[in-house]
């Protein structure tokens, strides 16, 4: 298990700062969603975390060392599946472990049962529809030896029943494993049904808005959607999304 | 299996229409045999010159086989290092691409005057015509990968090691899969070209020789044996694709 923390990190490209000055944490086993607009340099961060650029200031500490620069310290699903064409699905989802040592394959066929995906454990990802997709790339993720998950707008690309399948899929599967998740969003409610604290970022550059921590009971339910208290955070958020400073 | 046969129904039928006016054509407009033989005439001398002919089959089969080996293997051998130092490819990637412009024929005489006509100069020839769209194909492959991947590859931590052999090598395999296609075409040509320039055996050799002789029926021999070897090979490359290359077919989503 690992935490995550990120100290006052600051990254310009050129002349035009992305990052102003973001500091936040990611505790050991705790789902903390990113809020921002779309080009609020979320997937800078995450290039930052996953060590392809380095800051101008600040640090990333995992487990209180520096990972700066560093590669591979965190498993990844991006906002497309990603899978390989050439590889069948169970190859696919033991390709995070595969980078790192030898893959667990009793756990990857565990987890495809979970996933429900034991009968295309040998078909192609051409075969498969976009939310299967999506679940082996969240296995695949899962299935990597880092302690620390980053979800880059996995579920952007869905239609809305899938999406809200997925996100019951995914809370499920989370509970069981409970890894840190830092799961970045452009969807109030996406981030507030699934994660324990949503940090809010504002653009040009972006800044830390507010920070939200709803204390909704887990397991929970998909009605809590629609209960009096969900729809009450969804204001608070959005008016403090729409508010200037 | 029971598609590809249908499939190949429709063309299998437009050949026998064609043999088939090809064969009246001759016979109601009485044109010489030297000049344009009947099928029929030809198949007859496929059979009667065959004891001949097996030596120059095989000589120009070996010829082709081996320079394709080469060939082949020097192609992807160059791809591979012009595609780890991208300095060395922006230098020589214009002048393949040029020398890709260079019809064989002309560079053969020169080979002949510098390395004689000994199996040499064939191979080189064979080498050179394969080589091109080896390298050309697996440059390009490689360059294609799909930065999708390669973001994931590269969050996830993998090596440039990792990164070759997981994604960019599977990646280009059907791009260099069509390299070696038209390469092993190109070999048999090669081959056939080569002998023209001088040889003591091959269906080149055995194609001027019945041409120098107005034995037309039997350049026609040659052309259909040479047709059929390219075929050969042309199969059994599609074969081994259809091994290696996995997943890459267009499926529909079978369990949406």
């Amino acid at each position: 298990m690992s935490n995550l923390v990120i100290k006052q990190l600051s990254k310009s490209f050129g002349s035009k700062k992305v990052l102003d000055q973001i500091s936040f944490d990611v505790k050991v086993g705790e789902f903390v969603s990113i809020l921002g607009p779309s080009g609020s340099g979320k997937s800078t961060l995450f290039n930052l975390i996953g060590g392809r650029y380095l800051p101008d200031q600040g640090d990333i500490l995992i487990d209180n060392k520096s990972i700066v620069g560093k590669a591979g310290q965190m498993s990844y699903m991006p906002q497309s599946p990603s899978l390989f064409p050439w590889r069948t699905i169970m190859k696919n989802i033991v390709l995070g472990a595969e980078l790192k040592g030898k893959p667990d394959l009793a756990l990857a066929e565990q987890m495809l049962k979970k996933a429900g995906l034991t009968e295309v454990a040998d078909a192609y990802p051409s075969a498969l529809s976009g939310g299967m997709k999506q679940r082996a790339a969240f296995i695949r993720a899962l299935l990597s030896p880092q302690d620390l998950l980053c979800l880059d707008e996995p579920f952007s690309a869905l239609d809305e029943f899938t999406r809200l399948d997925m996100q019951n899929w995914l809370l499920s599967v989370w509970e069981t494993y409970r890894k840190s998740v830092l799961f970045i969003t452009h969807s109030i409610e996406e981030a507030l049904y699934l994660s324990d604290r949503i940090v809010i970022l504002n653009t040009n550059p972006a800044r830390i808005k507010a920070v939200f921590e709803p204390k909704f009971e887990r397991p929970r339910p998909p009605e809590l959607l629609l209960t009096d208290d969900f729809l009450a955070w969804k204001r608070r958020i959005y008016q403090t999304i729409k508010t200037d400073d | 299996m029971g598609l590809s046969i249908k499939k190949s129904f429709a063309p299998f039928i437009f050949i026998i229409i064609l043999l088939v006016i090809w064969e009246l054509a001759t016979r109601m407009l009485v044109i010489p045999t030297w000049l344009l033989p009947a099928p029929s005439l030809i198949s007859k001398e496929m059979i009667t010159s065959w004891p001949t002919f097996q030596q120059h089959f095989f000589a120009t089969t070996q010829l082709a086989v081996i320079g394709f080996i080469i060939g082949v293997s020097f192609g992807l051998l160059l791809a591979l290092i012009l595609h780890m130092f991208p300095r060395i490819r922006a230098t020589i990637y214009p002048l393949l691409i040029m020398s890709q412009n260079i019809p064989i024929i002309v560079l053969a005489p020169l080979l002949v005057i510098w390395f004689g006509f000994g199996i040499f100069p064939k191979i080189f020839v064979i080498i050179l015509v394969c080589f091109f769209p080896i390298v050309i194909a697996t440059l390009d492959g490689l360059a294609q990968t799909s930065q999708e991947l390669m973001h994931y590859m590269q969050m996830a931590g993998a090596s440039k090691r990792q990164i070759f052999f997981k994604l960019e090598l599977p990646h280009a395999l059907s791009a260099i899969f069509s390299g070696i296609k038209i390469a092993a075409t190109y070999s048999v040509m090669g081959a056939v070209i080569s002998e023209w320039l001088g040889a003591n055996r091959g269906m080149g050799l055995y194609m001027t020789l019945a041409q120098s002789s107005f034995r037309t029926d039997r350049v026609f021999v040659a052309i259909v044996f040479i047709m059929l070897l390219c075929l050969c090979f042309f199969t059994i490359i599609l074969l081994i694709e259809h091994q290696l290359v996995k997943g890459t077919k267009k499926g529909s989503a079978e369990y949406e």
